[in-house]
């Protein structure tokens, strides 16, 4: 345990003196949301009622768009080998580097989606299941994400190759994301759809550090 | 099943097989076609259309058999390196696909007289879809690394996480209230008539046994390349 939360304590560090990660992921989800607003038309009845989708796809989007540097980074200058060969299990590796892909991009995410979600209209209502929707959501995400960036690793074209493989695993969260603040918008009761996207988060967190570690150990021979 | 990790072996086997094979596919096909498109009896509701059925009920259900072989080959594979089940899951990943591909089509041209539209974002056409893009993700990665061996354990294991899929799509009809009709075969019996479910039956055996005659083939051919790989390997050790 004391060395997973060294591994999650050098990650972040790492990404903290590096600062691109967390900006670039950010930067992304905020450019990519306003570009909405020009897109369809900033009437506030449209926005309103695509902002939730709109929040949810484009966190989707930039969570994937650092996937690719999960293991990469590491396995470029060897430290993802040195890490292997050490005595800890490989899942709990595995499971470290997701916990801090998430603190790392998820957690901007969730704080920034508020503001923009302002920017589309959505009621202040919303702030609350918007947050609450992507903290149950996106650790879900880095977690399916960290299986294809594993698989990935040492693929060619593989920033092709990782959103196919990743997206269509992401739907169930989208599906469920978007439905827990669209109804928290319209003022049903949405205790459930978190009730499903907290019930993903517990499996995928059970399964996909282990599934991840495998595929890392299959994908470097 | 370990009898058969040897590919000669399970060639023979296969060499065996393959001509039964071809010939229930052909008969199925011969009395199914003409049986379901022209001679079954037309639903008092849907009319002619529900002829669809015969091609879209089988696809559907070969789209999620033939990623169930891939799913336990890949298992099989990862667990025991059997070579064979790792050459047959490969071999029905692309039969898969089209065969899920067959299913959406169908669905969509059924769906635009009987729904009003060609497709809903309901849970069945959506999982459905989600399969679809499995197959293709399965496909692509398996031939995206410079080692095979690297392609085909990274495929196995992406073929395993993708089969959550499965019960997803099979129970969504139940699950949440969705346009797509339920199963015909349930706990109370089914809810077809012998008429129709004739031709349905035959028509399941016609698409079965081309499965199966297809992917055969494609074994074969897998094998054939991984002697011709060692062979060349050979020659140039020389």
């Amino acid at each position: 345990m004391k060395q997973f939360w060294a591994l999650i304590r050098r990650d972040l560090r790492l990404s903290f003196r590096q600062r691109a990660d967390s900006l670039m992921v950010a930067g992304f989800f905020a450019v990519t949301v306003i570009l909405f607003p020009f897109g369809v038309g900033p009437e506030p009845g449209v926005l309103e009622r695509i902002g939730a989708g709109v929040l949810w796809v484009t966190a989707l989007l930039a969570a994937l768009l650092s996937l690719e540097h999960v293991f990469a980074d590491d396995a470029q200058d060897g430290a993802l080998d040195l890490l292997l060969s050490s005595p800890l299990p490989d899942s709990v590796i595995v499971a470290a580097k997701i916990v801090s892909h998430w603190l790392t991009t998820g957690v901007p995410l969730i704080i920034l989606a508020p503001i923009l979600g302002v920017t589309l209209q959505m009621p202040s209502s919303s702030i609350g299941p918007v947050m609450l929707a992507l903290a149950l959501g996106t650790p879900t995400l880095s977690l399916i994400g960290a299986i294809g960036a594993a698989l990935t690793l040492s693929a060619r074209r593989r920033g092709v190759l990782l959103p196919l493989i990743v997206l269509p695993l992401y739907i169930p969260v989208l599906i469920f994301g978007v439905g827990a603040i669209d109804a928290a918008v319209m003022g049903f009761d949405n205790s459930r759809l978190y009730a499903v996207l907290a019930g993903f988060l517990l499996i995928s967190g059970a399964l996909c550090p282990w599934a991840a570690a495998a595929a890392l150990r299959a994908a470097r021979l | 099943m370990h009898a058969l990790a040897n590919p000669n072996r399970f060639l023979k086997l296969a060499d065996a097989i393959q001509p039964w094979a071809v010939g229930i596919c052909i008969l199925c096909f011969a009395i199914g076609l003409p049986y379901g498109l022209v001679f079954s009896p037309a639903d008092y509701q849907q009319g002619d259309t529900v002829r669809i059925m015969y091609i879209h009920v089988p696809s559907a259900w070969m789209g999620l058999f033939c990623y169930g072989v891939m799913a336990t080959g890949s298992a099989a594979y990862l667990i025991w390196r059997h070579p064979v089940a790792n050459m047959a899951a490969r071999a029905s990943a692309p039969v898969g696909a089209m065969f899920t591909a067959l299913c959406l089509l169908t669905g969509m041209l059924w769906g635009q007289p009987m729904w009003g539209t060609p497709w809903v974002w309901d849970a069945r056409l959506t999982s459905m879809l989600v399969l679809f893009f499995l197959y293709l993700g399965y496909m692509v990665l398996g031939d995206a690394f410079e080692h095979r061996e690297q392609g085909d354990k990274a495929a196995a294991i992406l073929a395993l996480v993708g089969s959550v899929n499965l019960p997803i799509i099979k129970f969504s009809v139940d699950w949440w209230n969705t346009l797509h009709q339920p199963s015909i075969f349930s706990m109370e019996g089914v809810s077809v008539d012998t008429a129709m479910l004739a031709p349905l039956f035959l028509m399941v055996g016609a698409f079965q046994s081309y499965y199966v005659v297809v992917v055969l083939m494609r074994i074969r051919a897998q094998v054939l390349q991984a002697k011709v790989r060692s062979a060349r390997l050979l020659q140039a050790a020389e």
